[in-house]
C-alpha cells in the first residue's frame, strides 16, 4: 500500500516592504484597541484621533515611497501589490485619512459628535441617559475604522477568492458595527445595521457558493489559475463556471449597490451616522470596484461574453433606477444615497469597457467621487436644527442666505456630482465613459443611458442649489462652526474636486500609469 | 483683387522666449488690482486708486519689454506661443488655454496699457470726489485685464473670454451711477445689443469647432484651404455679426450713444480707443478666413462703409458732445471696418487708423470731460461757445485732436484715414467707385460736424447757463490730455514715416496679414488726396460759417428733415422697435403660448412621468429586509435564469 508522502513544506516568500502597509494599519488598529482599553477617557479622543491619522498617512508615505518599488505578487501568491492595487490602496488611505478628520468632529463636546456615548446601552434607557450624563465618550469608531481599510486594503488587492472572502468580511463587520453608532436617532441607526448586517450576511453567501462553484470548475481559487483554466478550456465542470461566475459578482455588487442589490443603501447610509456614510459610500464603493476590477480583468474575462450582458443590464439599471429613485427623495442622506447608486452605474459602464485605458478611468472616478461624497456628507453632519442634524430637504430651505460659505461649498460638491464641467465630476465621467464608447455597441448604449440619467441627476441637485438659495431661510437652522480637523478634511476633499477638475492631467496620468495588472 | 498681392508666409508661433514667455504677467497685474480692490473691501479706499493706476502702468512697462524684444527679432520670429493651462495633456480631449505675442497683439498691447493708463492718471482726478472710486478703479482694471486676454488669446475660445469680460466691465462701469435709471436701463441696452452679437460669435466659434476640429488660431488658419466655401462664409458673416455688435457698426450700432451715460473717462477707454475696435480685431486676426471667404468679406466692407456715413450723419446733428463724439466713434470704426474688409490691401491700415483713433479719440473725449468738469457736468453743445480763453489746455489738445481726425496734414488722422481712402477706391466693377465715394464723402460730413463740434465748444458766442464758472482742470487731468495731443499730432507720421521704403507699422503687421504688392486706385493718388483736402475743406467752411461766424440758438431749431431724423440715430430706435421689438414681443407672446402648452407640457409631462416612475418605484423600498432579500433573490435568479438562457 502506497504511503502517502506529506507534500514537502515550503516557507512562503513574502516581501515585507510590498504588504507593509497593511502591517502598519493592522499593528494601528491593534493599538487602537489597547488604546481603547487602557488610556483614560479624558486623552482617548485625542490619543485616538492621532494615532489613527498617524498611522494611515505613514501607510500612504511607505506605500509611496517603497511599496512602489517592491510591486509582486505575494504572500503565496494571495496579495498581488501591482499598479492596480497600489493606487487603489494609495487613495484608499487617502480617503480615510479625510474620513477620519471628519469623524473627528466633537463641535466642543467630549467626544465625538456624531457617535453615541455607549454603544451598548438600549436606546431611550436610564444607562443611555446615565452615560450621557457622566460625558462617556466612546472612541472604538477610530480602530474600526482602522479595521474597515485593512480589509479593503486587501480586498483590492486579494489575488485568490479566499483572500478576496476574507477581505470582504473583514471590511463588513466593523462597518456594520459603526453604522450603528449614531448618537441621535439610535432606533434608526441600529435597524439600519441591522438591516446592513442581515443583507451582507446574504450576499456573503452567495458569493461563497460562487466562489466554491469556481473552485469546482478550475480546481483552484486562485485568480490566475481560474483564467488559465477558462482560456485552455481544461475545467471538468463546464456547468460550474457561469453560475460561479454571475454569483461572485453578485457579492461584489451587492458592495457597491447596484441594483437590485442596493435596497440596503438608502437605509444604510440615512441611519449610519454622518461621517461613517461618507466613509462608506467612499470607500467601500471603491474597496469592491477595486475586487471587481481584479475579478473580471485578470479573473474570469476569458469568458465574459458569456456573462458580460447581465452586468450591462445589472450596469444600465443601477443608473436608470439611481437618478429615477433620487427625484422622489425628501432626505438629503437618502438623495446622496441614491445618487451613489447612480454613480456605481456610471463607474460599471467605464469597468464593462474592458480595456486599460478603462482602468485608469474607473481608478480616477473612484477617487474624485470618493473625495466629493466625505466632503459632502461632512457638511450634512454640520446643518442643525434644534441640535440635531437636519437633513430633511425643508430645512435646507434658503441656507444660502445665512451661511454662503457653507451653501456654495455644498453646491459646488453637487456640481461635482452632477459632472458640470471644471468640476472633477466632469473629467471622473469623460474618463469613464470614453472608453466605453470605444469598446462597442454595448458601451455607446450604456453611456447614452449614463448621459441621459446623469441629466436627471443634474435636476436633482441643481433644484436642491435652487433651494439653498433662492428660498426663504427656514426658521432655525444653523451651520455649525467645524473644527480644525474637520475644516482640513472638508478642504481636501474639495481641493481635490477643483483639481481634479481644473487641471487633472497629473493624477489621470498617475491613474493611467498604474493601470496594470501582474498576473 | 489683383495678383500683385501676395499672402505673406503663415508665420507659425514659436515658443515663448524672453520677455514674451511672462507675457502672462500682462494679464496678471491689472487682475491682481481689481481682485485686491473688489475684495479688499473698504480698507483698499485710500490707496485702492493709484494701486490700480501703479499696475496698469506695471502692465504697460511688461508691454514695453516685450515689444523691444520683438524689435530685436527677425520679422519671421516675431510670433510667440505661451501655454498658460492644459486639461488633459496627453488625452484624447485636449484643451489648451495660451497666448499669441505677436506684432499684431502687441500693437493692441501698447494702444491699451497705455492709454489705459493715462486714463486711469486722468480719472484720478475726474473722479476724486465720487464716493465710490475704488470700485470704478476696481472695474477699469478688470476692463484693461479682460481687454487684454481678448487680444493676446491664442484661441477663439479664450478670446470670446475676453470679449465677454470686456462686455461685463462695460456693463458695470455705464451702469457705474446706477441710481439714475436713465443710466441702468442705458446698461441693459447695451448689454442687450451685445448679445445679438455674442451669440452671432458663439455659433461662429462652435462651427469652426465642428468644421476644423479646434478653435485655435493654429488649427483654424490650417483648415481654412481644405473647408467649403459655403461653411467659411458662414463662419464670416458670424463673426461680422459679433464684430458689429461689440464695434456698434450698422445695424447694432444703436447701444453706443447710450453706453455715453458712464463717466467720462469710460468713454474715453472703453468706448472709444479699445473696446469697441475689437471687432476689427476680430476681423483682421480672422483674415485668413476672410481671404478665403472674399463675400463675407465684402460684407465688412459694406457694413463699415454704411456706418461711417451713417454715424457721420448722426454726428451732424447731436448737441450732446459725448453722443456727438460717440456717433464720430461709430463711423471712424466705420473707416476701420471698411479697411479690413478690403482685404490685404487695408488690414494694416485698419490696424493703423484703429491706433491713431484711439489715441485722437481718446483725447478728444477726454477733452470733452475737461470741459463738463468746468461746466458743471453740462453736455449741451449750444450752451458752450467761447470757452478756448477759459480753457487754454483744453482747447490746444482737443484742437490737435480734431486736426487729427479731420485728415489735415501732417497730423495722425492724415496718414491713416488717407490711406483707407485710397484703398477703398482699389478694385474693379462697381466696388471702388461705391465704397471709395462712401469714404469719400464721410470725410467731407466728418470735417463738418466735427468743427461743429469745436466751433460750438471753443468758439463764438459765449451761451453759458448763468451759474457756470468755467475754469482749466487739475495737472492731473491736463497732462494725460497733452501726451494724448502728442500722439494726435504726431503718432500718424511716426508710424507711417514717409521717407521710409514701406510704412513701418505696414512691416510691422506683414508678419501677420500679409503683405500686398502695389495697388493702384481707379483714380489718381493725387487727385484723391486733393479731393479729399477739398471736402474736408468745404466741411469746415460749412462749420465755420454756421456754428462760429453766426449765432447759434441755445435752443436747437426744428430743422430739416434730415436733421429731425439725425437727432433721433436716423430713427434707429424706432426701427428695432418696430422691426425686433415688438414683433419679438408678439413671437415671445405666441412663444410663451406654445412653451406653455407644447414645451412646458412636454417637460412637465417628462417631469411627471419621471416623478411618477419614482414614487412609484419607491414603493419597493419598503424598509423590510425580507423583502430586500426577496429583491436580491430573484434579482439573482433572473440574471442567472436570463444568461442561462442567451447561452
Amino acid at each position: 500500500m502506497p504511503s502517502v508522502m506529506p507534500a514537502e513544506f515550503k516557507a512562503v516568500s513574502i516581501d515585507y516592504l510590498a504588504v507593509l502597509p497593511m502591517f502598519l494599519v493592522v499593528a494601528g488598529a491593534l493599538v487602537g484597541v489597547l488604546v481603547e482599553a487602557f488610556a483614560p477617557r479624558a486623552k482617548r479622543h485625542a490619543i485616538q484621533v492621532w494615532l489613527t491619522t498617524g498611522v494611515l498617512v505613514a501607510a500612504l508615505v511607505v506605500l509611496a515611497v517603497w511599496s512602489r518599488d517592491h510591486q509582486s505578487i505575494t504572500l503565496g501568491g494571495s496579495v498581488a501589490v501591482d499598479g492596480v492595487s497600489l493606487f487603489l490602496q494609495g487613495t484608499l488611505l487617502l480617503l480615510a485619512t479625510i474620513g477620519v478628520l471628519v469623524m473627528a468632529e466633537r463641535f466642543g463636546g467630549t467626544g465625538s459628535d456624531a457617535f453615541t456615548p455607549m454603544g451598548a446601552s438600549t436606546p431611550g434607557s436610564h444607562q443611555e441617559d446615565a452615560a450621557t450624563r457622566a460625558g462617556y465618550a466612546t472612541s472604538e469608531v477610530f480602530p474600526l475604522t482602522l479595521f474597515a481599510v485593512l480589509g479593503m486594503m486587501v480586498f483590492v488587492s486579494a489575488n485568490d477568492l479566499i483572500t478576496l472572502f476574507v477581505g470582504l468580511e473583514v471590511l463588513s463587520l466593523p462597518l456594520y458595527v459603526m453604522t450603528g453608532l449614531a448618537r441621535r436617532r439610535r432606533l434608526l441607526s441600529q435597524e439600519a445595521a441591522l438591516k446592513y448586517f442581515l443583507l451582507g450576511a446574504f450576499s456573503s453567501a452567495f458569493f461563497l457558493f460562487g466562489a466554491a462553484l469556481l473552485f469546482g470548475y478550475a480546481g483552484s481559487s486562485d485568480l490566475a489559475a481560474i483564467a488559465t483554466a477558462i482560456r485552455t478550456n481544461s475545467g471538468d465542470l463546464e456547468g460550474l463556471l457561469l453560475p460561479g461566475v454571475v454569483l461572485v459578482l453578485v457579492g461584489l455588487l451587492f458592495k457597491v449597490g447596484a441594483v437590485p442589490f442596493h435596497s440596503w443603501t438608502p437605509d444604510a447610509y440615512q441611519g449610519a451616522p454622518t461621517p461613517v456614510t461618507g466613509f462608506m459610500a467612499a470607500c467601500t464603493k471603491l474597496a469592491a470596484f477595486g475586487a471587481i476590477l481584479r475579478l473580471t480583468y485578470v479573473g474570469v474575462g476569458a469568458n465574459r461574453w458569456d456573462w458580460q450582458i447581465g452586468v450591462v443590464v445589472i450596469a444600465i439599471l443601477t443608473m436608470v433606477v439611481g437618478a429615477v429613485l433620487s427625484v422622489t427623495q425628501t432626505d438629503v442622506k437618502r438623495l446622496l444615497a441614491y445618487s451613489s447608486v447612480a454613480h456605481a452605474g456610471f463607474i460599471l459602464v467605464g469597468v464593462l469597457a474592458f480595456s486599460q485605458s478603462a482602468i485608469g478611468g474607473v481608478m480616477f472616478y473612484l477617487l474624485a467621487y470618493g473625495a466629493t461624497t466625505i466632503a459632502a456628507f461632512a457638511i450634512v453632519a454640520m446643518v442643525r436644527q434644534d441640535g440635531s442634524e437636519a437633513s430633511h430637504l425643508s430645512q435646507w430651505a434658503g441656507l444660502g442666505r445665512n451661511h454662503p460659505v457653507v451653501a456654495g461649498v455644498f453646491a459646488f460638491l453637487l456640481l461635482a456630482f452632477a459632472g458640470i464641467p471644471l468640476t472633477s465630476g466632469f473629467t471622473a465621467k469623460f474618463a469613464a465613459f470614453a472608453p466605453a464608447v470605444e469598446s462597442g455597441t454595448s458601451g455607446v448604449v450604456m453611456v447614452v443611458v449614463g448621459v441621459l440619467a446623469s441629466a436627471v441627476t443634474a435636476f436633482v441637485y441643481v433644484r436642491l442649489i435652487v433651494l439653498m438659495y433662492f428660498t426663504e431661510p427656514a426658521e432655525g437652522v444653523v451651520a455649525l462652526q467645524p473644527s480644525v480637523p474637520s475644516t482640513i478634511g472638508i478642504t481636501l476633499g474639495v481641493a481635490i474636486t477643483v483639481v481634479a477638475g481644473v487641471a487633472p492631467a497629473v493624477v489621470l496620468q498617475l491613474a493611467n500609469n498604474a493601470s496594470q495588472f501582474l498576473l | 483683387m489683383h495678383s500683385l498681392i501676395t499672402e505673406g508666409d503663415a508665420m507659425t508661433a514659436a515658443p515663448a522666449t524672453g520677455a514674451a514667455s511672462v507675457a502672462w504677467l500682462l494679464v496678471a497685474l491689472p487682475l491682481l488690482g481689481a481682485a485686491i480692490l473688489l475684495l479688499g473691501g473698504r480698507r483698499t479706499n485710500k490707496v485702492g486708486p493709484a494701486l490700480a493706476t501703479g499696475l496698469s502702468w506695471a502692465s504697460f512697462g511688461v508691454g514695453v519689454v516685450v515689444l523691444v524684444q520683438l524689435l530685436g527679432q527677425d520679422a519671421g520670429a516675431r510670433a510667440h506661443h505661451l501655454t498658460l493651462w492644459s486639461w488633459v495633456p496627453a488625452g484624447s480631449f485636449d484643451l489648451d488655454l495660451g497666448m499669441l505675442v505677436d506684432p499684431l497683439s502687441v500693437a493692441f498691447v501698447m494702444l491699451i496699457t497705455f492709454v489705459g493708463s493715462l486714463i486711469h492718471v486722468y480719472s484720478l482726478g475726474y473722479m476724486e470726489h465720487d464716493p465710490d472710486k475704488r470700485r470704478f478703479f476696481a472695474y477699469l482694471n478688470l476692463f484693461v485685464a479682460a481687454m487684454l486676454v481678448l487680444v493676446l488669446a491664442d484661441s477663439y475660445l479664450l478670446l470670446f473670454v475676453g470679449w465677454e469680460g470686456v462686455g461685463l466691465a462695460s456693463y458695470l462701469l455705464i451702469g457705474f451711477w446706477n441710481w439714475n435709471p436713465a443710466y441702468a436701463s442705458a446698461a441693459n441696452k447695451a448689454f442687450f445689443v451685445n448679445r445679438v452679437g455674442d451669440l452671432g460669435l458663439s455659433i461662429a466659434i462652435m462651427t469652426m469647432f465642428i468644421t476644423f476640429g479646434g478653435v485655435d488660431y493654429a488649427t483654424v488658419n490650417e483648415g481654412v484651404a481644405g473647408a467649403n466655401q459655403s461653411t467659411l462664409t458662414a463662419i464670416g458673416l458670424l463673426l461680422l455679426v459679433g464684430a458689429c455688435g461689440k464695434s456698434a457698426q450698422f445695424p447694432l450700432q444703436s447701444w453706443l450713444g447710450d453706453a455715453m451715460a458712464g463717466p467720462t473717462p469710460v468713454s474715453a477707454l472703453i468706448h472709444a480707443a479699445t473696446m469697441v475696435t475689437a471687432g476689427v480685431y476680430l476681423v483682421v486676426r480672422s483674415h485668413v478666413i476672410f481671404d478665403a471667404a472674399p463675400d463675407a468679406a465684402l460684407a465688412v466692407a459694406i457694413v463699415g462703409a454704411i456706418t461711417l456715413v451713417f454715424g457721420a450723419v448722426v454726428g451732424c446733428a447731436k448737441d450732446d458732445i459725448k453722443k456727438a463724439l460717440a456717433a464720430s466713434t461709430m463711423s471712424q470704426i466705420g473707416y476701420m471696418m471698411l479697411a479690413a474688409g478690403l482685404g490685404p490691401v487695408g488690414y494694416a491700415f485698419a490696424i493703423f487708423h484703429l491706433l491713431t483713433h484711439g489715441f485722437f479719440k481718446a483725447g478728444m473725449f477726454l477733452g470733452a470731460g475737461s470741459v463738463m468738469h468746468g461746466m458743471n457736468d453740462q453736455v449741451n453743445m449750444r450752451r458752450f461757445g467761447g470757452l478756448s480763453g477759459a480753457m487754454k489746455i483744453t482747447w490746444a489738445t482737443f484742437g490737435l485732436g480734431w486736426l487729427a481726425i479731420l485728415g489735415v496734414p501732417p497730423f495722425s488722422g492724415f496718414w491713416s484715414k488717407d490711406k483707407i481712402i485710397e484703398a477703398a477706391f482699389v478694385g474693379e466693377g462697381w466696388q471702388p467707385w461705391v465704397l471709395g465715394t462712401a469714404a469719400l464723402v464721410g470725410a467731407g460730413v466728418t470735417a463738418f460736424y466735427m468743427s461743429r463740434l469745436f466751433f460750438m465748444t471753443f468758439h463764438g458766442e459765449k451761451r453759458w447757463t448763468d451759474d457756470v464758472h468755467p475754469h482749466e482742470s487739475p495737472k492731473i487731468m491736463t497732462v494725460p490730455m497733452m501726451v494724448l495731443a502728442g500722439g494726435s499730432a504726431f503718432l500718424g507720421l511716426l508710424l507711417a514715416w514717409p521717407f521710409a521704403e514701406t510704412a513701418p507699422i505696414v512691416s510691422w503687421l506683414a508678419p501677420v496679414v500679409g503683405e500686398h504688392g502695389e495697388e493702384h486706385p481707379v483714380l489718381a493718388v493725387p487727385v484723391l488726396m486733393g479731393l479729399t483736402l477739398l471736402f474736408v475743406a468745404v466741411g469746415i467752411f460749412l462749420a465755420w460759417r454756421q456754428y462760429w461766424n453766426e449765432d447759434v440758438p441755445e435752443v436747437a431749431p426744428r430743422g430739416s428733415v434730415l436733421t429731425r431724423a439725425a437727432r433721433v440715430d436716423l430713427y434707429q430706435d424706432a426701427v428695432n422697435e418696430g422691426l425686433f421689438m415688438r414683433p419679438g414681443i408678439h413671437l415671445t407672446r405666441s412663444l410663451v403660448y406654445v412653451d406653455g402648452k407644447g414645451v412646458d407640457g412636454a417637460a412637465g409631462g417628462l417631469a411627471a412621468l419621471v416623478g411618477g416612475f419614482s414614487s412609484r418605484l419607491r414603493r419597493l423600498q419598503t424598509g423590510y429586509a425580507r423583502s430586500y432579500a426577496l429583491t436580491m433573490l430573484t434579482g439573482v435568479v433572473a440574471v442567472l435564469g436570463a444568461l442561462w438562457v442567451i447561452q
